[in-house]
């Protein structure tokens, strides 16, 4: 019999809830506010208390794909990075940094998105820095 | 003895003897506290009492997943009152538990504020009397006109969150009414007033306890244990009942078995 609680940081926007992962015999079962966490103070919303509910559905990716021929193949995180990073870099090459956008994303924790903008204008060189929640 | 000092040696008491398979109780985490299931051998340095943390959820949740488990829990009164009600509709079994009674302190009392701060056996801690939310009374002095000014001000910060059902250990229907689109449009906020939130508290007649658990994770801080401490008063008036208080108790409205 095992059960636990881990502190984590909600995964659905950006304000940083925190909250207890329930897991029992090494399945995430559920979720309990934490109550000393400055931000949510022990509070969360619909998002947070169901925050729980992907971690071992059946539709859930648990790797890398990639796209070849039309279909997707598994690959390792090395290789999907690689590739990622491979070809970041031959349009910064072939047509300049303003040929890349980075689009940030609201499941990321406040400093998560920082370091993308900093990794979109220190390393990549552009300002083309927008976010998914202005779709 | 220090009463968490007292409490740990009751904790490897009842761990050594090994009549149960783990004692569920809080512990000190990251600044704050959270339910934890000590089990024999277990260092206890970290078990902890505040903030307090609903226990009765996480027993179901434990009961539920090992049928054949013994626990031992360390329950303050609303915790006990809420096993009590939950085991009238066979949510918990209590005869697989063992239950560490904890007293709460002065500022624990006022804090809630709580009409009972103590379980009915106590393994640390003094009882205290109880204290009335002075929120209450003043509301029950407000006219029709200004409670429903009241409500309807409260109700409209609602976003439909659940958090008041899920923290709730006496919420525990399967299908919850307040999810079907009949009386609740998805999609639509705030939810409609006032049968929304009402709908929630006639759910609750008989079986709150008044842990205040609800309030407490509200984001919009809707002062809900005013709400249900009115409800609470009123089946006590009309049915001289008083939920989590005994056993043997039958609560007034559970017909045919359902609340």
């Amino acid at each position: 019999m095992d059960y636990r609680n881990v502190l984590t940081t909600c995964i659905y926007c950006g304000a940083g809830c925190n909250l207890y992962l329930q897991v029992a015999n090494d399945r995430v079962v559920g979720v309990l506010p934490a109550k000393q966490h400055p931000i949510s103070q022990g509070k969360l919303c619909i998002k947070g208390w169901n925050a729980h509910g992907f971690v071992h559905h059946e539709d859930r990716l648990t790797q890398p794909l990639i796209r070849e021929n039309g279909a997707f193949r598994e690959a390792s995180w090395d290789e999907a990075l690689t590739l990622v990073a491979d070809k970041l870099q031959a349009a910064r090459a072939d047509h300049g940094p303003d040929s890349v956008g980075i689009m940030a994303s609201a499941k990321c924790t406040n400093e998560e998105n920082y370091l993308l903008q900093k990794f979109a204008r220190s390393v990549i060189g552009t300002n083309n820095v927008d976010h998914c929640a202005r779709l | 003895m220090h009463r968490l000092d007292s409490l740990r040696q009751a904790v490897r008491e009842l761990l050594d003897a090994g009549e149960v398979d783990g004692v569920l109780a809080l512990r000190a985490d990251h600044g704050g506290t959270v339910p934890h299931l000590f089990q024999s051998g277990d260092d206890l340095s970290d078990l902890a009492l505040w903030p307090k943390f609903p226990m009765p959820s996480t027993v179901d949740l434990l009961l539920s997943m090992e049928p054949e488990a013994k626990l031992g829990v360390v329950i303050r009164g609303c915790d006990e009152r809420g096993l009590v009600e939950m085991a009238k509709r066979n949510q918990v079994d209590l005869a697989r538990l063992t239950l560490l009674g904890v007293a709460c302190l002065p500022d624990e009392v006022a804090y809630c504020p709580c009409s009972k701060p103590y379980p009915s056996e106590i393994t640390v801690g003094e009882p205290l009397e109880g204290v009335v939310d002075p929120r209450v009374s003043e509301h029950a002095q407000l006219g029709r006109a200004e409670r429903l000014a009241f409500w309807t001000h409260q109700f409209a910060k609602c976003f439909k969150c659940y958090a008041c059902r899920d923290v709730c250990p006496q919420c525990f229907c399967e299908d919850c009414v307040l999810e079907n689109d009949l009386w609740v449009e998805r999609g639509v906020l705030a939810p409609p007033f006032p049968s929304f939130h009402l709908i929630r508290a006639l759910h609750t007649v008989g079986k709150c306890i008044g842990c205040h658990e609800c309030e407490l994770s509200c984001p919009a801080d809707i002062p809900l244990t005013i709400l249900y401490a009115l409800l609470r008063q009123d089946a006590e008036t009309m049915f001289g009942y008083v939920p989590g208080a005994s056993i043997e108790d039958e609560p007034p409205l559970v017909i045919a078995g359902v609340t």
